[in-house]
């Protein structure tokens, strides 16, 4: 430990890795915020990745980071700046520059800031010293020989040199841990089940750790302080937890609904940025019986998760914007045949190909009406990466209790941060209990005949007695025939309504100053975190804010009338140029919101809306 | 014998023009599904749009007349998740292969236990009378006044280049033989294409008119056996045999040819070369099983990789998941 340095006690700190996209800087934050959470600190974390496969070594757009912020109580967003800025080489100083708070301390590879790098970085100076003066830092910058150090701590190791170079995110991970007086023994732990079959490589990287750590203890001079950030821990945060990204959540909630369903989970899908991890994380859990098809296209994902549900199971399928283009057919397809399907849009930035890796609340407006005809759908908003799982767990529930096709949205964003995630005990979740037609009713029973809720009974083939047949074909209310009869379409539309409407969902949840609030944020979806950040930081300097977050869009719940009129100003802020404004501008009458709009691509930044919203007040 | 009668298999009033060959194909379809004797209630019909996509509202089975090209892939994930039930995509030209070309080659080139029916009547019959991916080159339609400038799928060649391990063809018309190859079609494990030639009474009358009659079959149709030698005409006059890299008619007892001379028909053939040249026989257009050569199946393939992989994981249900992760305790 750090015997004669100071050492600050936070509440929060934000350390963000970058590097060559090849230089290990996603593992390297990784491993620190497991450890953080170990201790019982609030991760968030937010990696950014370069949209390119593999940009040229050391150039600009090739540069790869992963922003972890740890925090006392709950991190809600992973920080608009850094503390700490990791920077493998000088292009990941000049990109990722911009990120540093004028008190940030910049680590960097001093080895890497050749000529020849900086060059690829397109610096006119020569060295090190000069890229930092030519950038203007007046920050404390670390200039650690990682290269040489790694290369001196392996040298006996028997390994290649480039196989050594692979291990100089570990040196920084070490020396970041230092400053933050992490114990190394759990990133020690982690590297050996990372590398359970290849425990050479495991203890090179454990030996490198040290070497970075002890390179901080020992070379005071080149760090001012250290960090400690204690957990505050609360009852309600006991447990057992673990470290889960959204699009890993979103797999278990779907594991987690099929089981207690009773129902094989059946996933069509084609790989597209950034939803596919969906797609891999469910393809490894055959021993739960979960099947998965890589289709020919997006059209097949979608259309073989609809006759997976015609034949019994929970049909699933997993894309992003540009896919739900696609599947809008077979979305359709299932609206009226009005069977189960899940289906999952982890958004981008659009319109077309757009921004593939970047995150944006674009598809809004087209998951809840991007189809031909009357075709409501129920739309929910997983609202942080761990809400994934009981957003996915919802989406389940409401698709197979209620036989319809269900939107779940998740954004690049949730998809790929992570945070921390108390393991759910299912049994303390709600049944899940679909609609299957009973033995009673076979010789009366027709496809289209309704519960009280509109719900039309599930009759999987393979049940004697229950034949039938389902199409895309108007069908006659209660014969089940097709029918072209205008006053047959026209209740068949309402039905189709009606049975959407008479969903129930909870009630949206005012945060804040919920009485006496001058300011109502109203959000939906990915961007719960920052939200929740402005709102606190508002109140910290004693505005009086509430935040309405929505997780459940369609149908909205039931007091989202009076939530909005309640409170003098309100502001919808959201990622697209005001689609949920719009929707409830046109669910509640005379409702007129002041807007916060941001199409960037990148999750909001915390400062930028409390500016924002002090000017509403 | 069966326990089932054709009947069982019926269902409502087919609305399809009088003489189309939809009504003719649904009758030999009823009638096979008996034979076959796979209970109603284990099949699962399923079309896209179209004319003949209509039929699943004929069958007493369950079924799906779902959207324009896609029940192949529907039929993929119903099969797939439900490997107990008997899989029949229906299709016509237009819906299995332009606009649903892809799920196609693919449910072909996966192998999945589908018998896929292609209803080819060479028009767009429910648009009213557009050509269609398999109508010949030239062909002058409501959408190609001035006759059409591309040239048509082949179906068989389709088929043999997704890698199908079937493919068997009858005329609507022909009762027995459509029921023959149904018949082997459900014996197949495996995607199973059955291409029917039929007529459209309307837009595209006579467009398989050598083949249409019973006469007309006689003379320029050959019924392919698996192993049996490959003649035809009215008295078996005419075979099959092998010249260079081709198959050439010859009259029997003609030019120095003798029945020994008669190729024989393997449909179980692996390399699809000669099956291949018989499917694209003009004269004699060759129906029956041309192929049909056993591979293992994708849906089988899934469904046994998933029991492996329960026997050699340890995690089987949502709990136990979760305590494959790195956790911490809050105390």
């Amino acid at each position: 430990m750090a015997d004669n340095l100071k050492v600050e006690e936070l509440d929060q700190v934000v350390v963000r890795f970058s590097g060559d996209s090849g230089d290990g800087m996603q593992l390297a934050g990784n491993i620190f915020s497991t450890i953080s959470a170990t201790v019982g600190n609030g991760i968030c974390t937010f990696p950014d990745y370069p949209a390119d496969i593999r940009a040229p070594q050391g150039s600009l757009t090739g540069v790869s980071g992963f922003q972890v912020s740890i925090a006392a109580d709950k991190a809600f967003t992973p920080g608009d700046k850094c503390d700490v800025l990791v920077a493998m080489n000088p292009a990941a100083l000049k990109t990722q520059y911009k990120f540093c708070k004028p008190t940030s301390s910049i680590i960097i590879d001093v080895d890497s800031f050749k000529k020849a790098d900086l060059e690829k970085a397109q610096f006119e100076a020569t060295d090190a010293a000069g890229a930092i003066a030519e950038m203007g830092i007046k920050q404390d910058v670390i200039e650690v020989p990682v290269t040489s150090m790694v290369k001196d701590v392996l040298a006996d190791s028997g390994m290649d040199p480039k196989a050594m170079l692979k291990c100089r995110n570990m040196l920084a991970l070490g020396l970041v841990c230092y400053i933050f007086n992490r114990d190394l023994s759990i990133a020690e732990k982690f590297l050996r089940e990372k590398f359970a079959k290849k425990p050479a490589i495991a203890e090179n990287n454990i030996k490198v750790i040290h070497a970075g750590y002890d390179f901080g203890a020992n070379t005071h001079a080149s760090v001012s302080h250290t960090y400690n950030v204690v957990s505050k821990q609360t009852p309600a945060k006991k447990g057992r937890y673990m470290d889960i990204n959204g699009n890993k959540a979103t797999a278990y909630g779907l594991i987690a609904a099929a089981e207690k369903a009773g129902l094989r989970l059946y996933l069509g899908s084609y790989p597209i940025t950034p939803a596919t991890d969906v797609l891999h994380e469910l393809s490894k859990h055959k021993s739960l019986g979960v099947t998965t098809v890589q289709c020919e296209d997006e059209i097949a994902g979608c259309a073989s998760a609809l006759g997976a549900s015609f034949a019994g199971a929970l049909g699933v399928t997993s894309t992003s914007g540009p896919g739900i283009c696609l599947k809008s057919e077979a979305m359709n397809l299932a609206v009226i045949m009005e069977l189960p399907l899940v289906v999952i849009d982890v958004q981008r930035g659009g319109p077309a190909t757009g921004l593939p890796t970047k995150s944006e609340q674009t598809d809004l407006l087209q998951c809840l009406f991007g189809r031909n005809g009357e075709t409501p759908m129920p739309v929910i908003a997983a609202t942080s990466p761990a809400d994934c799982f009981e957003s996915a767990y919802a989406a389940c529930k409401i698709a197979l209790e209620h036989m319809t096709p269900v939107v779940f949205m998740s954004d690049a964003y949730i998809a790929n941060g992570s945070e921390a995630f108390k393991l759910p005990n299912l049994a303390e979740y709600p049944a899940i209990n679909p609609p299957y037609v009973p033995e009673s009713l076979k010789g009366t029973w027709t496809p289209y005949m309704r519960d009280e809720r509109d719900v039309r009974y599930w009759a999987v083939p393979g049940r004697e007695g229950f034949a039938h047949i389902l199409g895309g074909l108007e069908k006659d209310s209660k014969t089940g025939a097709i029918s072209t009869n205008p006053e047959n379409h026209d209740l068949m539309c309402r039905l189709r309504q009606s049975k959407i409407d008479k969903i129930q969902v909870p009630d949206v949840e005012v945060e804040g100053d919920k009485d006496d609030a001058d300011l109502l944020i109203v959000g939906f979806g990915g961007t719960y975190g920052h939200l929740h950040a402005a709102m606190d930081e508002m109140r910290a300097a004693g505005k009086k804010v509430a935040l309405a977050h929505f997780r459940y869009i369609n149908p909205l719940p039931k007091n989202t009338a009076e939530v909005m009129k309640k409170y003098k100003k309100v502001v919808v802020a959201e990622q697209n140029l005001g689609q949920f404004a719009a929707f409830l501008r046109m669910k509640v009458d005379g409702f007129a919101p002041a807007q916060f709009n941001e199409v960037k691509g990148q999750p909001f930044v915390v400062s930028e809306l409390v500016a924002a919203f002090n000017k509403l007040i | 014998m069966s326990e089932y009668t054709a009947k069982d298999y019926k269902k409502g009033q087919p609305r399809w023009c009088p003489g189309c060959g939809d009504h003719f194909f649904l009758a030999s379809l009823h009638k096979a599904m008996a034979e076959i004797g796979v209970a109603p209630h284990n099949v699962a019909v399923i079309s896209g749009i179209g004319c003949s996509s209509r039929l699943p509202h004929y069958m007493a089975t369950y079924g799906m007349n779902t959207i324009h090209g896609r029940a192949a892939a529907i039929a993929t994930g119903c099969k797939v998740s439900n490997p107990n039930l008997s899989v029949w995509q229906i299709s016509g030209d237009g819906d299995g292969l332009a606009i649903g070309g892809n799920h196609f080659i693919h449910a072909n080139r996966r192998n999945i236990d589908l018998k896929m029916i292609l209803l080819n009547n060479r028009i767009y019959g429910l648009t009213k009378g557009q050509y269609s991916p398999t109508s010949p080159r030239g062909f002058v339609s409501k959408s190609s006044p001035y006759g059409t400038v591309e040239d048509p799928f082949r179906p068989a060649e389709l088929c043999f280049g997704a890698r199908g391990h079937f493919f068997a063809r009858a005329v609507a018309t022909d009762a027995e033989g459509t029921v023959n190859i149904l018949k082997s079609a459900h014996a197949h494990k495996g995607a199973a294409v059955c291409e029917i030639l039929q007529n459209c009474v309307i837009f595209n009358d006579g467009t398989h008119e050598a083949v249409y009659t019973k006469e007309g079959r006689a003379k320029n149709a050959i019924y392919l056996k698996h192993g049996e030698k490959m003649v035809f005409g009215e008295n078996n006059e005419f075979g099959l045999v092998q010249e260079g890299f081709g198959v050439k008619v010859v009259t029997i007892g003609q030019d120095g040819y003798t029945m020994d001379d008669v190729l024989v028909h393997d449909a179980h053939c692996e390399d699809n070369t000669l099956q291949l040249k018989l499917a694209m026989m003009e004269y004699p257009v060759a129906l029956g099983v041309i192929r049909d050569v056993e591979a293992p199946t994708y849906d089988d393939a899934v469904n046994a990789q998933i029991e492996e992989v329960k026997a050699a994981k340890k995690y089987h249900n949502f709990a136990e998941l979760l305590e494959t992760n790195d956790t911490w305790e809050v105390k």
